[in-house]
């Protein structure tokens, strides 16, 4: 290359343990990703580790709920849903809402959305239909519906429309496939779920990512369709190869689905969970973490051999 | 006519059917059953409509599930924000799964028990508040009985015909549950009243047994007809092109 001769000047590379210590007791924290999928685990697994409580979650939801909701770090969960994709419910989730151990506010899943976009455009709201009807008022007395003020097409007043309040967010923590030193992140996989606007809808991101890349790399990954978060709204990047893990981060790797059967068998009971715990939590850093995931399947294969 | 047909099959075809007439719209059915059933449909009578990989594109070709590396024709990349917009637009037909059903169409995949603190937690509302209220929905529940097929379902997820009709115009007009297809018969709507009627029982399944198994009155017309079996171009393409490793069977309840 060489046509570029860009000065670094600004340098966001930080490690989980000192995004940790940006974050306080109560924060209001998105994670992004969806479901199973490219969700900020190694981060998510360093708030498990860590003193931090009374979180509010919001996402559509993964496993990184039922970890928080399993070590006793959130108060309120707010999301669109909580699924494991190929195990269709969270089973740690599950049974937090069964023991009444958190509160929730559960939005559909389109509403959860327009939360998140008014956030990010400064807005107290989005109207939409979604939620007339069904339960979700019930569920969520603190949202309200508003009069359209235009006039309906019976030419009588306005139609009622629910005001989905703005998820304005503290900090949001999100995954990126290839990510520079000055914050500008790059998604690869098939979709970018809603990463962005967490981004735009917090105070703070903190962004891992597979690989941390010069700039000029960026076109050499993908096509500058894939650059969809810019360094603006981002404060600090983390270099976690395999960050992701267990859920799937394509093309870098899939979900390990016999490892996430692994973590849902571990909310049978309380021992199966102190199991898991002792071995994938209580350790010191991402790198540890992935030696006991390693080496639990370098057991297998030699088993299997 | 094809006499060897399975159950699970005739669900599949009854399930088909009820995209008859859709045209150019996303079909957009959740789980193994109903996704046959939209290629079928698909590959068969509705060949405009357009449908997703199950992951992030809309595929032209006829895609075998439970084969993630088959070949795709791609004709337009789906991420879920794109999906919001076409649920928004109308221009969308879903199936989606009920664990409770009433007389007026609501769905409850939500929970069992009081929400707050629920007996059983399942999906959640999921996309079904803003689905019934935008586009048009049917229902596969493969478990009937007076558990399922309830008087009053506990979470109202998606809303059913008299809630809808407190509601605006417009979403009187959006609103559309167009078949309920159930492991023993096929219901609609069509009545004055806007309430679960029998449409067809399934071969082999008696009209007695369908009232027995449902937890309100449901309405029967009379002349009621055996729902149909596939057609051995449609049994064709299901056990060879569409669902060659049978996953069909798994998810079928036997009743």
């Amino acid at each position: 290359m060489g046509c570029f001769s860009v000065e670094v000047v600004i340098d966001k590379k930080m490690t989980e343990t000192e995004v940790i210590e940006e974050l306080s007791d109560g924060m209001t924290i998105g994670i992004g990703g969806w479901g199973s999928r490219r969700k900020p685990m190694s981060l998510v697994r360093a708030i498990a580790r860590s003193n931090l409580k009374d979180l509010t979650i919001v996402s559509y939801g993964g496993p990184e709920v039922g970890l928080l909701c399993a070590t006793g770090k959130i108060r309120k969960a707010i999301y669109g849903f909580v699924s494991l994709d190929s195990i269709p419910l969270e089973p740690h989730f599950r049974n937090a809402k069964q023991e009444g151990t958190i509160e929730t506010s559960e939005l559909d899943e389109g509403a959860f959305y327009l939360g998140l976009l008014a956030a990010a455009h400064r807005m107290p709201f989005y109207p939409t239909r979604a939620g007339l009807g069904s339960d979700m008022l019930m569920m969520n007395p603190e949202i309200k519906t508003i009069e359209s003020p235009y006039k309906s097409s019976d030419g009588e007043k306005g139609e009622e429309l629910v005001a989905i309040p703005a998820l304005n967010l503290d900090v949001s923590l999100i995954h990126m496939n290839r990510a520079d030193s000055q914050g500008n992140g790059q998604f690869l996989g098939p979709d970018l779920y809603f990463d962005d606007l967490f981004a735009k809808a917090a105070k703070r991101t903190f962004m891992s990512c597979e690989k941390i890349i010069p700039t000029e790399d960026f076109l050499k990954e993908g096509s500058v369709h894939t650059l969809k978060i810019p360094r603006l709204f981002v404060n600090g990047v983390i270099e976690a190869p395999r960050g992701a893990h267990f859920t799937e981060c394509p093309p870098d790797y899939d979900r390990d689905e016999v490892f996430q059967s692994e973590y849902a068998a571990s909310a049978k009971d309380l021992q199966s969970w102190e199991n898991f715990e002792q071995k994938y939590l209580e350790v010191t850093s991402h790198q540890e973490y992935l030696k006991a995931v390693d080496s639990r399947t370098q057991i297998e294969e030699s088993q299997n051999g | 006519m094809a006499d060897d047909a399975t159950i699970d099959e005739i669900c599949v075809t009854a399930i088909a059917d009820s995209f008859r007439g859709d045209g150019e719209i996303l079909c957009n059915p959740i789980g193994n059953i109903p996704v046959i059933a939209g290629r079928l449909a698909k590959a068969t009578f509705e060949p405009a409509m357009v449908m997703t990989d199950t992951v992030s594109v809309l595929a032209a070709n006829t895609i075998p599930i439970g084969e993630p590396n088959a070949e795709k024709l791609v004709e337009a990349w789906m991420p879920y924000r794109d999906l919001f917009d076409i649920v928004w637009s109308g221009r969308r037909h879903i199936v989606m799964g009920a664990s409770q059903i009433d007389p007026h169409g609501n769905q409850n995949f939500a929970a069992i028990g009081d929400w707050k603190k629920p007996k059983a937690q399942l999906l959640g509302l999921r996309g079904a508040p803003g689905n019934l209220v935008n586009n048009t929905t049917s229902y596969w529940i493969p478990n009937h009985s007076t558990r399922s097929f309830v008087q009053k379902v506990d979470i109202v997820s998606g809303p059913g015909y008299d809630r809808i009709s407190q509601l605006s115009n417009e979403i009187q007009q959006n609103h559309e549950i167009r078949k309920i297809v159930s492991n023993l018969g096929v219901f609609n709507f069509l009545n004055s009243e806007k309430r679960m009627q029998l449409v067809s029982n399934h071969p082999d399944v008696t009209i007695d047994e369908i009232v027995t198994s449902t937890g309100f009155e449901l309405l029967i017309p009379d002349g009621i007809e055996e729902t149909r079996i596939p057609t051995k171009e449609e049994l064709k393409l299901i056990r060879e092109v569409i669902d060659p490793h049978g996953l069909r069977k798994s998810e079928f309840v036997k009743k």
